[in-house]
């Protein structure tokens, strides 16, 4: 679509406030969009209204208890904020966790992305009016919540990766329904692909949309699908690896074209993607082994030393009243969360709570991309460019 | 935390220690990540030389991060967590800033990302930006009083 040019004063053009009660801002996201007919003159995001002081609240928890409060900002990747939190901590304390470990983050955190992409897909397509392949996303994200229900006891607020390894062994037979995923879910990709891809209303309502190129996103500091979609191959699991990504083989799709079409197909690529490195995952992940790191005092020991060992008992009991304190100093931990870089900083002052959690969310950042997006533009067109962001207003706010 | 001297072997340093040796205010080195800190004097135009300066191309900017050290003085630190995509490296800037005082040129110029940033900021810790195109807040409503993140600004919030 092409870029209307506007010439008329204030007086002319009319204020109209969309959300924060608007089913396609995803969540409670206030745009005022100053409107000249049509078309949009000026975009103004507001944010804030999900706002809990998450951060203030970590800093009178301790490290281990944090965990917890992660989940709750990206409602939609808890285990990627479990991820990037406890990286951060594993990085303040100098901590090893075990290979073994390190596979099931990985693979649950590529499940994660899926299940992730599933409801973006999902949501995006019924706000554009396409109604049945929402249902198919949320049928196909149900197995993944039941895996996930399966390793942590939890559909969404897993808090399954704990400092120093997981929360518990992975019941028997897991392993069994993530394969049952990976033979279905390709075809299932295909069906999606087949309803949209080349459908001429998805097309007119996605191309040459909610335009935004590499500079400007790298201006914007936009990452994720959405900066990849502009034609940077900027992935962190392939620019500062962690979790022992650089031992598996995938690609990073990146479209030039830089609209919503463009990253849609990103992100359809990148779930096949992500099966791929699950299906490696589970052909790596020992059958046995250690899923917690050796650190006594820092890791709560196994049920069965603290019947027979007091040290154990006495550590257990020390974690859970006074927690540990790892040394003094900040650091900053990001990850490639299904919504782009997701950073954590985390400032140690030697005591058992962090003395200050920031949250780098993706979200956040890319919704500033937003105005560029839109003013211009048809206001049916923001409805995509919104969706195209995939934003998450529990994470923008905190 | 650490500061050795071989931290002066790494380039990028040896870049900003060449440019203008006045600003560096220290160096840390803490888990393999690299801090460089700055008087505030100074950000505006180390901004500038990290982004567009002879192979430095630190043009990502990633996050700019609050905190109160309250009651030590001087109480506020930002950090700026910088990336060169093309050079696939990263660093960090530090400046303090004094509680009676918390002011500090805006880099919005250099980085449009750092708008949010810096409106996070200057919601939650109260610390003003010189230069910003639009410093009002942008997460708690306009008539909230105080800055929640101090450290003086109690959990329940103020009675």
């Amino acid at each position: 679509m092409t870029t209307v040019q506007t010439a008329v004063g204030p007086e002319q053009t009319m204020v109209l406030n969309m959300g924060p009660q608007h089913p396609s801002t995803h969540g409670v996201l206030r745009v005022l969009l100053e409107l000249d007919g049509e078309i949009i003159v000026k975009a103004d995001v507001d944010i804030g209204y999900l706002h809990t002081g998450i951060e203030k609240t970590a800093e009178a928890l301790t490290y281990s208890q944090a965990i917890t409060i992660t989940d709750r900002m990206d409602y939609l990747a808890p285990l990627s904020n479990n991820l990037a939190y406890c990286l951060a901590v594993e990085k303040l304390l100098g901590l090893e966790v075990p290979k073994r470990a390190q596979y099931i983050r990985v693979l649950l955190t590529e499940l994660t992305r899926i299940g992730s992409h599933l409801i973006w897909l999902g949501t995006h397509a019924i706000d554009l009016g396409a109604m049945s392949v929402f249902l198919y996303c949320f049928r196909e994200r149900e197995e993944l919540l039941k895996i996930f229900e399966l390793v942590s006891g939890q559909r969404m607020m897993t808090s399954y990766f704990r400092i120093g390894g997981l929360a518990l062994e992975p019941p028997l037979g897991w392993i069994g329904r993530v394969q049952n995923i990976l033979r279905t879910f390709p075809s299932r990709f295909d069906e999606y692909e087949e309803l949209l891809t080349k459908n001429r209303i998805w097309l007119a309502r996605t191309q040459g949309v909610g335009l935004l190129n590499a500079d400007d996103a790298i201006a914007l500091g936009v990452s994720g699908p959405s900066l990849r979609g502009s034609g940077v191959d900027y992935d962190v699991r392939k620019y500062f690896p962690y979790s022992s990504y650089d031992e598996f083989d995938f690609k990073v799709p990146v479209r030039k074209e830089g609209d919503c079409y463009a990253r849609y197909l990103c992100r359809v690529a990148e779930m096949r993607e992500s099966l791929k490195i699950v299906r490696q995952a589970v052909e790596k992940i020992p059958p046995e082994g250690p899923i917690k790191a050796d650190a006594p005092g820092i890791v709560p020991p196994q049920r069965e030393k603290m019947k027979t060992e007091m040290e154990a008992l006495i550590y257990h009991f020390k974690i859970f009243t006074e927690g540990f304190a790892p040394p003094a100093g900040e650091v900053y931990q990001r990850i490639e969360s299904p919504r782009g870089e997701l950073g954590c900083f985390i400032a140690s002052d030697g005591s058992p709570k962090p003395y200050r959690m920031k949250i780098r969310a993706p979200s956040f950042v890319n919704l500033q991309a937003l105005e560029k997006m839109v003013e211009g533009k048809l206001v049916a067109d923001a409805i995509a460019s919104i969706g195209t962001l995939d934003i998450v207003l529990g994470e923008i706010d905190r | 935390m650490t500061e050795t001297s071989d931290l002066e072997q790494n380039p990028t340093i040896a870049k900003i220690r060449n440019w203008r040796p006045e600003a560096v205010a220290g160096l840390i080195s803490f888990r393999d990540e690299l801090t460089v800190v700055v008087y505030r004097e100074h950000l505006r135009a180390l901004a500038d030389f990290m982004k567009s300066g002879p192979d430095l191309a630190f043009t990502y900017l990633s996050d700019v991060t609050g905190m109160d050290r309250f009651p030590i003085e001087p109480r506020f630190e930002l950090n700026y967590h910088l990336l060169s995509l093309s050079r696939r490296d990263r660093i960090g800037l530090r400046v303090r800033l004094s509680g009676e005082d918390p002011v500090v040129d805006s880099v919005v110029s250099v980085w449009p990302t750092a708008n949010w940033h810096e409106r996070e900021i200057f919601d939650l810790f109260g610390v003003r930006f010189e230069g910003h195109p639009n410093l009002k807040r942008l997460l708690l409503p306009d008539d909230w009083e105080g800055f929640p993140l101090r450290k003086d600004y109690p959990v329940e919030g103020p009675r």
